[in-house]
Order: structure tokens, then C-alpha cells, then sequence
């Protein structure tokens, strides 16, 4: 029976680290690197005696989070206690929310070929990161431990068991990145493991009304890696029923050298984690106040973007969804049309910059738009300069290209590289003339019939010129000089 | 100098900070003298772990040369003083009375000990105690025991055996304990001291080694209801570090000290007194309502009715809590490591070793009282008791101002009796730990001396939330009639005393 006959059965768990400046229950800072054990206090060391005390940054990212993604907001919430032994966790718990998490339900609508989908979530909740174990640090074969990384304020957003492939599971995976970064809520790095996942995956027949054994797996740290752990899993369990053998509720580690899941530990070893109420931190309180203006404040989503691209201005689907991929691209879409101008033509032409030249180089230099050295108003600069025909379209690539570089103004730019264009009819004459003269096989042969050689006499103009020269003035010129 | 040694550590803590700002005493004196005592007793008594006395003399220094300025920085500068061994001291061992935290010194000082400190305290040392605060007779401390002053050869009670015994034994004029089913109150009553639970929230839990979080709190104990109301007016407030702890404004304890019991509504609970408490105790204490009644206070008999479940309660409360703050002296970061060969086996080596039996007794209770299957039936039932143990006081508190009663069923009972059956070790918290349960504040005062043995026996006053000052007013009232014990003998075996008539004086050659 092929993988095909079976129903394919995700729910994802995301930890996203919150971007506040400290962690959730000290002072120290939450940023990446640094020296092992350099950002640490008492409180996130878990020395004997610290209480924690609780950053409201992260309330206020988890209700904004929340209410964004259509969840409950509970007005009153409580972190636990999760019990576990583990180097890598100060207070031998990681302090948590259990019964009563701070967000519940709520959905993520995504568009997979086409289709809208919508994949419910469970609940949203707070708690803190563990630190990192280190391992081969010591000539003795020691390990370390990192505790820079404990207590940076995670939220972990679970969603139901909705989704039904793994192109959904991506797509749910890369929305749901690109609504917590436009919420400005996390970095969306999965490298740095500041956006995780870990799956829960269960094969059935197809028809079946009860869901098969699922498996969690871990450590998937690109959307990569979670097609070829989920694909590979999917092959695992279906191989399993086929052979009339049973899945087995465990944890499965993906190995991303090998490209397959392994057996982590069974549901006989799973932890009992022994969750009770924090007994040292108060129950969350989040009255109507703070939710009424942490609605106020929420950013147009991506969706709701991408609708007004393509309503108000005309954009097709395709251009909208790269441009309301990231934010900060949409937002420099916004500024730079603003200072550009207005009308459907004028974004679309914009938006063929943006997702052309624009994204081409910013792929090439590895720079997210917080680094670029291009403006909005440059770029709306470039394409005024192209449109009152001051440069060609090679000429506006090389303005482009160096202002990127440089974060010159175009206009310098053009002066500087002598990149205006030659519109003088006189200069251009005189060109068209010399090409002429020195091509007369060719104006035989193009008098003759032969108009394909048009191309020919504007490229030898075009290289007399430098370039420079306007293609349109070019072009009549030679129609009028080959007796058109 | 103006007075003998025995002068000097007799005086209040009180006297001894008027004492330096009158310029007839020096810090420098109280710290020798606190130092010599504590080198001459502590021998026999056992209630320091560790004696900070560089620190103190330095401290004392500064507290000079400020007074040489005129400068006071509160009624406690330049006073010597000592603090349990769980609250962290930056630089000074902390060991909570545990093996596995031997030699571990922090990077901070608790909240309370930096409030001390400001308020020009001098302490001079931390003090013995039951080992991570678990136990009612100091015999669980990991590192030696601590007498009773009164009777060498009996307990101090615990956990803050250390506390009250060096305050009783005139080595300290005040200490700080913890309270978490008793353990301020027990000791307070035993070793014939004043020493006061505050309200769950008023004083600062951070740098405080925890047992239970939801029932720790920091105390006082001195010898005069006056010094315990000093010490708690320098602690208590909100502190951003704990955000269990209650920004409601700190009452002046001292305002109302002096207003007597007069028209204040005494309650006595029907089951405080339904058996179980020895004759000579009940005597003692019902001796002390009937000085209320003289004072005009009124008593008032009153009902709690779910008092018999407080310790069944109790202790899976405090257990649970305790199984996971615990669990942090894994032998990763600090304190005691096991050399072994794997993670696993280190983890297990180095608590099977640093802890002693009564923490891996309430570990074992507490884990298994979390466990899934058994959480409902045990964990959140005992939540349940103690929803009911608050509505009992809530409704006795609407026909009296405070609860009073025996803090204990007995005296103080000779250092080896309880310590192989933990159970009836427990149930000696039967009158504290409803209080603990409650979040409410309770204080022991002594009231006299049993007949027989001629131990102190302590008189426990409950009070509404936050209301301490009602309970000190109380207390004070009480100490006016009855009196302190006199100071202890510091020999084995029961003698007869008599009431001290008055604190000792502070003037030259008299006594």
C-alpha cells in the first residue's frame, strides 16, 4: 500500500524567543553570543535564595501575539512550575505555563496551492529558555554548560492537529514566522534557534476516523529539515503499518547528516514533569486596558496587506506575496511608492523593482533591509530619473547597483559615472551617421528586406555612445536615415 | 566602656542602640562583647555556624565613626545582631544547614540583610538551623546542634533553633529566622524569646534559601517585644525582587506598642485546648488570657474548626514545594559535586550524599504528592484544606482582633526524644502551621514557666493579614504583666527561676 493511501496528521509546537531587550525574570541581557555564562545573574543562574521577577514586556508581546493570531486572552493567567533534571536548567524547572496559558485557540489561515486553510491553534504560553550544554570545550572531555541563553523569554505556540501535509506544515510554519516578525515579537532566525519546532506527527488510513500513534520529533532548525524529518517519519510510520507493526508514542531526535529520525526516548521514559502552580510568581493579570491598546497598536498582517496590495493597488498575487513576505520590505515598498507616486502603474512598476533589481541584490549581499544603504526615497529617486528618461533602464540598473553599495544619491551617482542619457539629437546624428557610413553591406542588405538588422544598427549606435544613448531617439533616427 | 560584658549583652537591642546615640556606649563594645560572649558559650549552646568577626569589627568601626558625626542611621546602627544561615550574605558561607551547600558563599545579600545592614545592624554571624529549614528541634542541622539555654540538654526548637537559642544565651540582641509551620514561633517559645511570623507578603522572601515558597516567611526574635517590633519595622515592605511581596505600606509598629489590651477582643479557639496540650502549657497560657480579661480585654471563644487537617495538609504543601526548590543542588553549579562517571550518577551521588535524611524524606513526599495520577487526590486536595483553613480564621476574625494560644503542646523536649519518629515530630506544629497555611501573622510571647521542668512556655497571638501591630500591641500588653524569663544558666538539667522584674540597667554598677 503506498504512502498515498494514508492521511498524513501534523500539529506543531513553535518556541519563539520574544524580542525584549532582558530576559523574563531578571535583568540580563537577551542577546545571542557572547561569552559562555556573560549574560548571567543569580536569578538566571538559579542560585539559592533568587526569585524570579517578571519581565511585562513579555505579557505584553504574548497578548499582542495573541491577539493577532484571534486567541482568548485570559485575564488572569498562571506560570508553572515543569520539574526536570538537567544541566543545561539552573532551577532544575523551567518556569512555565500549564493549566491556565495566557493565549487560547485562535488560528493561522494559510494558502497552500491555492487553497485556504485554516489550522486552529491550542493555546499560546510563556516561559523561559533553557541554557545550552557544551560539549568537547575541555582537553579532559568535559562538557560546559552556556547559560547566556536561560531565561530569554520564549512564547511556544501550539496548534491543533490540523494540518494534513507537509507543504501545509511549512506554509503554516513560514506564516506564522512572518506574523510574529511583522508583530516585531521575534527575529525569525531559525539558525540561531530563535524560532524552533518540534512536530507531532501520526499517519491513518485514508477514511480512518481515529488518528494514528503520533511521534514527536525535535530539532528541525530549517523549514528544510522539517520537509525531510516529516517526509522521512511519514515513510517510517507507514512502513510500520504496511508490515502490520505498531508506531510507538516516543520522541524521535531528526538527524540532519543522515536525514532521518531516531528514537530519543519512549513514552515509558518520558518525563512526568510534575507541573504545580509558580508559588513564586503572582497570577498574570491582564486587564482590558492593556488588551485595548495592544489592539490599537497591532501592525497590519501580512494577509491583510498582500489584500490591499492587491486590491487597492492593483498588484497581481504573486508580487503582493513577496512583497508582504517581511515586513520591513513591505514597509519599504510603502515609503518608497509614497515618495514615488501613486496609481496602479506607478506600483506595479515599483513592485518589478522591488521584487527585480532590488531583491536581486539584496540576496547578493546577504543584507536584511534594517542594513540596506538604499532609501525608500532613492529608489523612488531612481525610477523618477528613469521615467523623465535622464537614464535607461542599464543606466538605472548601475545606479541601483552602486547606490545599494554606497548609499550615494543617484542623482551624484549619474553625474559621477557620466551615466545620463544622450537625447541630443545632434550628438546621436552624427553617431547613427558613422555607423551607417561604416555598415553599408548591411544597409544594402536591410533596404533589401532584411529588417531583423535594425537590432544591429541600434546596438553599434548604442556602443558609439557608451550607452547613453535614449533608445527612443535612437531607433527614429535610424528610421529616418534608412528611408522609412 | 561603660559596663561589664554581661551588661552589655544583656541590654535590649533597644538600650543598646540608645546606648550609642547617648555616646555612652560604642558599637565597638557591643561587638567585642557579643564576640566574647559567643566565644564563651557557643561551646554549649551550638546556635552559630559560622561567626563573621572581622566583618563585625568593621562594621562596628563605621558605625563609630557615624556616631562620632551624629550621624544615626536608624535605632539599630552599630547593634550587634545575627541571621539564619539560609539567608544569602555576599562573601559569608551559606549553607542553609546543609552538607550540600558546605563552603558555598554568594554573590549577594538577601533583601532583609541588605535592609539590616543599611539600618547600620552589625551581624555578626549566621545561625544554626534545621537543615534546609525542615524540622522543629535543630537536629536535622547537617553540621552540629544547637541547645536549649535553658536546659543544655533539651532543644532550642527548630528550624530556627539558632535564632532563638543565641538570643536567649544574650549572644545577639535580635536575630532573623524563618517561619514555614512554626519555625520562628517554636523556637521563640522553647528558648523563652519573642518572635514574630509576619503576614505571607510583608517581608522580602528574596536571598532567602527556600523551603516552601508559598509558606516561607522572614521573622524576627528578640528578648523584648519592643526589639521584635524595631527589627520588623527595618524589614518588612514591598521589595521589586519578590513579587510575593505586598506593597501595601508598612504600619508603624511602634506607635500603638503602649496602648494595652483594653477593649480588645481575644479569641480562643474551642480546639486548641481539646487534649493533647501538656497541663503545665495550658496553665501557663490560660494563666496569660486571664491577664487579658484583668487588662479588659475581652475573651471571646471561638471555632477552627479544620485545625486537624493543617498538618496532613501541610505537609504535602511544603513537601511539593520543597521537592522542587530542591532539586536546583544538582551539583552542576555551586556547592557540593560527587565525582562519578556519568551525569546521571553524579546528580544521584551528590544529593545521595549532601542531603540528610529529612530533606530526602520531604523530596520523596513532595515528588510524590506532584506525581500525575496522584496530583488531584493529594497536591490540590490539600489546596483545598487550606482554602478552608483561611475561611475558619476569616470567620473567626469577625468577632475578635486576635487568636490566642499555646504555640506549642509542650515545653521544649529533650534533644533526642522525637528524632526517630518524625511523625510525632510533626505533629508539634498541630497550633503554627495553620497560620502558615492562612498567610496570616503570629508571634510568641513568653508567658511564664511550666511547673516541672521550669521551661519557658510561649503564648501564641494570631492576627488579621497585616494587622502585626494589633498583635504586637497585644504582646506587649502581656509582656508588661508577666515579664522575660530571666537569663538562662546555660547548664544541663531543670532549676528553678524567677521572673526578671525588669530589663537590666544600663547604668554603672548596678544590676
Amino acid at each position: 500500500m503506498p504512502v498515498s493511501d494514508f492521511q498524513v496528521v501534523i500539529g506543531l509546537e513553535v518556541h519563539a524567543q520574544l524580542l525584549t531587550r532582558s530576559k523574563i525574570f531578571c535583568g540580563c541581557s537577551t542577546e545571542f553570543g557572547g561569552e559562555p555564562n556573560s549574560h548571567v545573574c543569580p536569578v538566571c543562574l538559579g542560585l539559592p535564595g533568587v526569585l524570579p521577577w517578571l519581565n511585562q514586556k513579555v505579557v505584553e508581546m504574548a497578548v499582542r501575539t495573541g491577539l493577532a493570531l484571534g486567541c482568548r486572552i485570559r485575564d488572569r493567567s498562571v506560570f508553572a512550575r515543569k520539574n526536570y533534571f538537567y544541566p543545561d536548567l539552573p532551577k532544575g524547572y523551567q518556569t512555565s505555563q500549564y493549566e491556565a496559558p495566557i493565549c487560547e485557540g485562535g488560528e493561522v489561515e494559510v494558502t497552500v496551492g491555492g487553497a485556504e486553510r485554516r489550522i486552529r491553534l491550542t493555546r499560546i504560553h510563556m516561559e523561559e529558555d533553557a541554557g545550552k550544554n557544551v560539549h568537547d570545550v575541555s582537553p579532559d572531555g568535559a562538557s560546559g554548560v552556556d547559560l547566556n541563553r536561560a531565561g530569554v523569554p520564549l512564547l511556544e505556540i501550539v496548534s491543533e492537529p490540523d494540518l494534513r501535509s507537509i507543504d501545509e506544515a511549512v506554509e503554516y510554519l513560514k506564516t506564522l514566522r512572518a506574523i510574529l516578525m511583522y508583530l516585531g515579537v521575534n527575529d525569525g532566525n531559525l539558525q540561531e534557534g530563535s524560532f524552533r519546532c518540534d512536530a507531532n506527527v501520526s499517519v491513518m488510513r485514508k477514511g480512518a476516523d481515529r488518528y494514528g500513534t503520533r511521534c514527536e520529533i525535535k530539532n528541525m532548525n530549517s523549514f528544510r529539515f522539517l520537509r525531510q524529518a516529516v517526509e522521512y517519519e511519514v515513510r517510517r510510520q507507514v512502513g510500520l503499518v504496511e508490515d502490520g507493526k505498531q508506531v510507538v508514542q516516543e520522541t524521535r531526535l531528526f538527524d540532519p547528516d543522515r536525514g532521518e529520525t531516531r528514537s530519543m526516548r519512549s513514552k515509558e521514559e518520558a518525563h512526568d514533569y510534575r507541573y504545580f502552580p509558580e508559588p513564586d510568581l503572582p497570577p498574570v493579570l491582564v486587564p482590558p486596558e492593556l488588551v485595548a491598546r495592544v489592539r490599537a497598536e497591532l501592525p497590519e498582517l501580512p494577509r491583510a496587506r498582500a489584500a490591499r496590495y492587491q486590491g487597492d493597488l492593483g498588484l497581481s498575487a504573486y508580487d503582493a506575496a513577496l512583497l508582504v513576505s517581511e515586513r520591513a520590505v513591505a514597509e519599504f515598498f510603502d515609503a518608497a511608492l509614497a515618495a514615488y507616486g501613486s496609481g496602479p502603474e506607478a506600483a506595479k512598476r515599483l513592485a518589478n523593482w522591488m521584487n527585480g533589481e532590488v531583491a536581486r541584490l539584496a540576496n547578493e549581499r546577504g543584507e536584511a533591509p534594517s542594513a540596506w544603504k538604499l532609501t525608500p526615497a532613492r529608489l523612488a529617486e531612481i525610477l523618477r530619473l528613469l521615467d523623465a528618461q535622464t537614464i535607461g533602464g542599464p543606466g538605472a540598473k548601475a545606479v541601483l547597483e552602486e547606490v545599494f553599495a554606497t548609499g550615494a544619491e543617484p542623482g551624484e551617482v549619474v553625474r559621477a559615472k557620466g551615466l545620463a542619457q544622450v537625447s541630443d539629437t545632434g550628438a546621436i546624428e552624427a553617431a547613427v551617421d558613422a555607423v551607417l557610413a561604416a555598415s553599408a553591406a548591411e544597409v544594402e542588405r536591410y533596404r533589401a528586406g532584411n529588417k531583423k538588422l535594425m537590432g544591429f544598427f541600434v546596438g553599434q549606435v548604442m556602443k558609439a555612445t557608451k550607452g547613453k544613448g535614449n533608445p527612443a531617439v535612437v531607433n527614429a533616427l535610424l528610421k529616418k536615415k534608412l528611408g522609412e | 566602656m561603660s559596663g561589664s560584658d554581661s551588661e552589655l549583652t544583656g541590654l535590649s537591642l533597644r538600650e543598646a542602640g540608645a546606648g550609642i546615640a547617648a555616646r555612652a556606649l560604642s558599637s565597638r563594645d557591643l561587638v567585642e562583647a557579643a564576640l566574647a560572649r559567643i566565644a564563651a558559650t557557643d561551646g554549649r549552646v551550638g546556635a552559630f555556624l559560622e561567626v563573621t568577626a572581622e566583618r563585625a569589627r568593621a562594621q562596628a568601626a563605621q558605625a563609630d565613626q557615624r556616631a562620632a558625626r551624629g550621624e544615626r542611621r536608624s535605632e539599630l546602627d552599630g547593634v550587634p545582631v545575627a541571621v539564619k544561615d539560609l539567608f544569602a550574605t555576599k562573601g559569608v558561607p551559606t549553607t542553609a544547614g546543609s552538607r550540600i551547600l558546605e563552603g558555598w558563599k554568594p554573590p549577594y545579600d538577601a533583601t532583609v540583610v541588605e535592609r539590616l545592614e543599611d539600618a547600620g545592624a552589625v551581624v555578626v554571624g549566621k545561625l544554626n538551623m534545621d537543615e534546609f529549614a525542615m524540622g522543629s528541634s535543630n537536629e536535622n542541622s547537617a553540621y552540629k546542634p544547637c541547645a536549649n539555654p535553658y536546659d543544655l540538654s533539651r532543644t532550642p526548637g527548630g528550624s530556627s533553633g539558632g535564632s532563638a537559642a543565641a538570643v536567649a544565651a544574650r549572644q545577639v540582641h535580635g536575630s532573623l529566622g524563618t517561619d514555614t509551620g512554626g519555625s520562628i514561633r517554636l523556637p521563640a517559645s522553647f528558648c523563652g524569646v519573642v518572635g514574630l511570623k509576619p503576614t505571607y507578603g510583608r517581608v522580602s522572601r528574596y536571598g532567602v534559601v527556600a523551603f516552601a515558597s508559598s509558606l516561607d516567611q522572614v521573622g524576627p526574635l528578640a528578648r523584648t517585644v519592643e526589639d521584635v517590633a524595631l527589627l520588623l519595622g527595618k524589614i518588612a515592605g514591598h521589595d521589586p525582587r519578590d513579587m510575593t511581596s505586598s506593597a501595601r505600606p508598612v504600619d508603624d509598629y511602634l506607635a500603638a506598642l503602649e496602648e494595652g489590651a483594653r477593649g480588645l477582643r481575644v479569641g480562643v479557639p474551642r480546639e486548641w485546648f481539646q487534649g493533647g496540650v501538656d497541663a503545665g502549657v495550658e496553665r501557663s497560657v490560660r494563666a496569660a488570657l486571664a491577664v487579658y480579661e484583668r487588662l479588659g480585654a475581652k475573651l471571646v471563644e471561638i471555632s477552627l474548626p479544620h485545625t486537624k487537617y493543617g498538618i496532613a495538609a501541610y505537609y504535602l504543601i511544603a513537601p511539593a514545594e520543597a521537592s522542587s526548590n530542591l532539586a536546583r543542588y544538582d551539583g552542576v553549579r555551586f556547592g557540593l559535586r560527587a565525582e562519578a562517571k556519568g551525569l546521571r550518577e553524579m546528580y544521584a551521588e551528590t544529593r545521595e550524599r549532601g542531603f540528610g535524611a529529612e530533606p530526602k524524606r520531604r523530596i520523596m513526599l513532595g515528588t510524590y504528592a506532584l506525581s500525575a495520577g496522584y496530583y488531584d487526590a493529594y497536591y490540590l486536595r490539600a489546596q483545598k484544606v487550606r482554602t478552608l483553613v483561611r475561611r475558619d480564621f476569616d470567620e473567626a476574625f469577625r468577632v475578635c482582633d486576635v487568636i490566642a494560644g499555646p504555640v506549642s503542646p509542650t515545653v521544649a523536649f529533650p534533644l533526642g526524644a522525637r528524632t526517630q519518629d518524625p511523625l510525632q515530630m510533626y505533629l508539634g506544629d498541630v497550633f503554627t502551621i495553620t497560620c502558615n497555611l492562612a498567610a496570616l501573622p503570629g508571634l510568641s510571647v513568653p508567658c511564664g514557666l511550666h511547673g516541672e521542668s521550669g521551661m519557658p512556655v510561649g503564648l501564641q497571638l494570631v492576627g488579621r493579614p497585616f494587622d502585626e501591630a494589633t498583635l504586637l500591641r497585644a504582646a506587649r500588653a502581656l509582656e508588661r504583666e508577666v515579664g522575660a524569663p530571666s537569663p538562662p544558666s546555660l547548664r544541663e538539667g531543670a532549676e528553678v527561676r524567677g521572673q526578671a522584674p525588669s530589663p537590666p540597667s544600663l547604668r554603672e554598677g548596678a544590676a
